[in-house]
């Protein structure tokens, strides 16, 4: 009963704090809102049964991936005159066409959801079984994963080596 | 446990949803860094959907999706950020309805 | 001397090219000098090479090279004199150098003086090949050359709008007469296998009996191609049209040479002809038709030059009636004589125009007389010939025809009469013609009187027509010969005696005032019938509405081409499909994004409808 009603804590916290993220003028708060949306939403995989994967998603997402994200926000420097023009960007006649297009989106995948039953969760779901599988019938998967992270390691490098040299 | 599960269409209900504020997102910010961060709550809400599948079969697949998900979003992270770089250097700005050379 | 035969074409051919060539740095007296020597001396060489035949009558045969030589068809470069060629060399050579000399003082102000002379030689050289040739198609180049001449004077003043469209109209109602001419070559070719002329008519009487169908076929195509040439009926439209080029040009191309290339051909080939009575007849018929249809027309108008062109139609029409009935040399002594006055009168008016600031129209002359006595008396000579009094040329050569016509076996006696009808109308028009410009009262002053170089050439022309009914044609080898006997002695009275009667009526009419037009002239119908002649009996008009206004219509139709508004409209559709798909090309990345979103939604609503089930 607990998880239960933990579940739909995080889930409410995770939607708000991303409601919250994307509305935001500053980048930095944003950027913090989003983190607040991983960690609930890892508290759910921790819920419905992959700790392991609620694990990475806090060290990986919440953790690598936007303290990039704060790396990149801090070397542009946007100030105070960006906040203004994002806030001004963010006009209901901009954002209701979006708005009406997600909406409806939503309402047909609702629609796909109401026709599914059963529980999300029976059992936990180990690390060991994971790594079994992803060591086992997927590893052709993970050999393509970390060429995908080389060509992404090389890209960012490449991209990123130029603009320094440029400005510097 | 297995009594007090969590029904699979709320976990699917909670991930449409995050796809469809971070959708929302993509399609309104014009700052380039806040279409990064939709993106990233797409791939995660994406993520999500995989788990709760997994973890209905009782299978480790799921997981491994995430893991795949996760090492895809982290390249894109990776080369957007470059790209970020790129365009405020070019542009000198971020806003990306300014960077339209490719009009037809 | 035979070798000489080639330098006659090829002298005024060199100067025209040096004319085309050096012609604008040349100063005019070079030039005059270089196109009249050089058809001088082609006159000389041809006045040589008459004395010899005359010495010795014998056809002379040279190839100068091998034109073409396609599978069984060789065509050379070769020439043919006898007696027939001679005639017609020698009013080529002759008469077109008093025509070059004549031009030398009327041409004299014009600053396309070269240009002129170029064409004008090149001209004499296409028609001395025309005559020349040996064979067909030989003789089809020049007579594709003399067209082509003919245009170029035709429209040697281009800058006037109408003198271009006179020298297009000149050209294309030729080609039609000339696409016939080809077509009966082809047939000729086929049926025969030669077009050598000589031989030709030796296989077509070894291949053909007398009223085979074949023959006339191939001798109505010729004669369409003669008729197109020498301004015959239905072809004629072109002839009154042509005169918008310089005067010399009409007394040497439009009435002394080139339209007589048409009677050339048929009596060069008339032992073709004689295959086909039914070819004869309607040569008759279409001379005789001709002869009195532009004689009528002739009667009404009033613009000097057009009175003399339908005159030619008209005189041209007396030769076509002499091939018709097979006096030959009638119709060629009768070429020979009009050339002569012909020249004579298209000279006189020449000069008429040259002293009266191009003035045309002959009721705005009068009293000419004593002003200028030397084009009055080229006039009244001319006239004489022209309507055949006695004793001058034209009296010979038209008497001849008319007799022989009444011999002819069918209908001789009605080309007979319509002839002397011809011939009455013909002293009618040319009197009135004197008449009205040299008496009277003076009604524009003539600024000068002619040079000499104007003054010789219409002397010697005077000469000719009045002793050219002397001279012995050696055409006795050439063709068979005409029945010996006479018809009775009234129809000889008769044939004499209609054109003094002719000359009676105009005098009375418009001279001496004593006979008075019949009042129906100038009732409405005499209006309209006056109206109705003074156009030419209507042909242009009918031409006009019947084919070149239908063509038009076509042409407007298809100028919008209807075809390729089918094609355009594809691509226009293209086009706009294009700027549509390229607007969605804005650059803008959310609106791509949204785009796809909306896709999305589209996709998954279809595919809710299409199978619910799957999902």
């Amino acid at each position: 009963m607990l998880e239960v009603t933990l579940f739909y804590l995080a889930s409410a916290v995770a939607l708000v704090a991303t409601i919250l993220a994307m509305t935001r003028a500053n980048a930095i708060h944003a950027l913090i809102y989003l983190i607040v949306s991983l960690l609930a939403v890892a508290v759910i995989f921790f819920i419905i049964g992959a700790p392991f994967a609620a694990a990475l998603e806090i060290v990986i997402y919440a953790g690598a991936i936007m303290v990039l994200f704060v790396f990149v926000i801090m070397m542009l420097n946007l100030g105070e005159e960006g906040d203004a023009r994002e806030r001004q960007w963010l006009q209901p006649r901009i954002w209701s066409g979006p708005a009406a297009l997600s909406l409806v989106l939503l309402g047909e995948l609702l629609y796909l959801m109401s026709t599914i039953t059963g529980p999300a969760s029976i059992g936990v779901v180990s690390a060991k079984t994971v790594g079994m599988a992803l060591f086992g019938p997927y590893v052709l998967a993970v050999e393509l994963a970390s060429m995908l992270l080389l060509a992404g390691l090389v890209g960012s490098y490449h991209l990123g080596r130029r603009a320094l040299e440029r400005e510097g | 446990m297995q009594e007090l599960a969590v029904p699979l269409n709320h976990v699917l209900l909670v991930s449409s949803l995050l796809f469809c504020i971070g959708m929302l997102g993509l399609m309104m910010r014009r700052n380039i860094i806040f279409i990064l961060m939709s993106l990233e709550v797409m791939l995660n809400a994406s993520a999500l959907a995989f788990i709760a599948a997994g973890a209905h079969w009782g299978q480790p697949d799921g997981q491994i999706m995430f893991m795949l998900i996760l090492s895809v979003a982290a390249a894109e992270v990776a080369v957007g950020l470059g790209l970020v770089l790129q365009v405020q250097r070019r542009f000198k700005t971020l806003d990306m309805d300014n960077a339209n050379r490719m009009r037809g | 001397m035979s070798n000489a035969i080639g330098l006659v074409p090829l002298l005024p051919l060199l100067s025209s090219l040096l004319l085309m060539i050096f012609g604008a740095r040349m100063t005019r007296p070079m030039i005059t000098l270089l196109g009249v020597g050089s058809v001088g001396a082609a006159a000389l060489a041809t006045a040589a090479l008459a004395m010899e035949f005359m010495a010795n009558p014998q056809p002379i045969e040279i190839t100068l090279w091998t034109w073409m030589k396609v599978a069984n068809l060789t065509s050379g470069v070769a020439f043919y004199v006898d007696g027939l060629t001679l005639v017609m060399m020698s009013v080529i050579t002759g008469v077109g150098f008093l025509i070059h000399l004549f031009s030398s003082e009327f041409m004299h102000q014009d600053a396309s003086y070269a240009r002129y002379f170029a064409y004008l030689n090149m001209f004499v050289c296409a028609m001395l090949v025309l005559v020349l040739a040996d064979n067909l198609l030989l003789l089809y180049l020049g007579w594709e050359g003399v067209g082509v001449c003919s245009y170029l004077l035709v429209g040697f003043w281009y800058t006037d709008r109408a003198n271009g469209r006179a020298a297009r109209k000149a050209f294309i109602v030729t080609r039609i007469g000339d696409t016939a001419m080809a077509l009966g070559l082809l047939l000729l070719f086929t049926e025969l296998g030669t077009l050598d002329i000589q031989s030709m008519v030796g296989a077509a009487n070894a291949k053909w009996q007398v009223g085979d169908s074949l023959p006339t076929l191939a001798c109505l195509l010729l004669l369409a191609g003669a008729a197109g040439k020498s301004a015959q009926l239905p072809l004629h439209t072109w002839l009154p049209d042509a005169m918008a080029g310089p005067t010399p040009v009409s007394a040497l191309i439009h009435a002394a040479t080139m339209v007589t290339a048409g009677v050339y051909l048929i009596a060069r080939t008339h032992g073709l002809f004689l295959l086909s009575p039914t070819a004869m007849t309607t040569v008759a018929i279409v001379g005789i038709a001709t002869s009195l249809l532009a004689a009528v027309t002739a009667l009404m108008q009033s613009d000097i030059k057009r009175i003399l062109a339908y005159s030619t139609i008209s005189q041209i029409g007396y030769m076509f009636l002499a091939l018709g009935v097979g006096a030959w040399t009638a119709g060629i002594f009768h070429l020979m004589t009009h050339a002569f006055f012909k020249a004579l009168l298209f000279l006189g008016s020449g000069a008429i125009i040259h002293c009266l600031h191009h003035e045309h129209n002959i009721f705005k002359m009068g009293g000419l007389r004593s002003r200028m006595p030397v084009t009055f008396w080229s006039f009244m000579i001319g006239s004489a010939a022209l309507a055949a009094l006695p004793m001058t040329s034209g009296f010979f050569s038209k008497d001849q025809i008319l007799l022989q016509a009444y011999q002819q076996a069918s209908i001789g006696p009605w080309l007979w009469l319509a002839g002397l009808l011809g011939a009455l109308l013909t002293a009618v028009y040319s009197f009135r013609l004197v008449f009205i410009v040299f008496f009277g009262n003076a009604k524009t002053e003539p600024d000068r009187e002619i040079g000499w170089a104007m003054a010789i050439p219409l002397t010697i022309l005077c000469a000719l027509s009045m002793v050219g009914g002397y001279f012995a044609l050696p055409l006795a080898q050439v063709f068979p010969t005409a029945s010996a006997d006479h018809p009775a002695h009234w129809v000889e009275i008769v044939s004499i005696g209609v054109p003094l009667v002719g000359l009676a009526i105009a005098y009375g009419l418009y001279l001496g005032r004593q006979l008075s037009a019949p009042s129906w002239t100038t009732g409405v119908t005499g209006q309209a019938l006056r109206e109705f002649w003074f156009s030419g009996w209507g042909i242009d008009r009918l031409y006009d509405g019947l084919l070149v206004r239908p063509y038009d219509r076509l042409a407007a139709l298809f100028s919008s081409e209807p075809v390729d508004r089918f094609y355009s409209a594809i691509v226009d559709v293209n086009q706009t499909l294009h700027q549509w798909l390229s607007s969605t090309q804005s650059g803008r990345m959310r609106w791509y994004i949204a785009s796809m979103v909306f896709g999305l939604i589209a996709l998954l609503g279809i595919a809710f409808n299409i199978a619910p089930g799957a999902l």
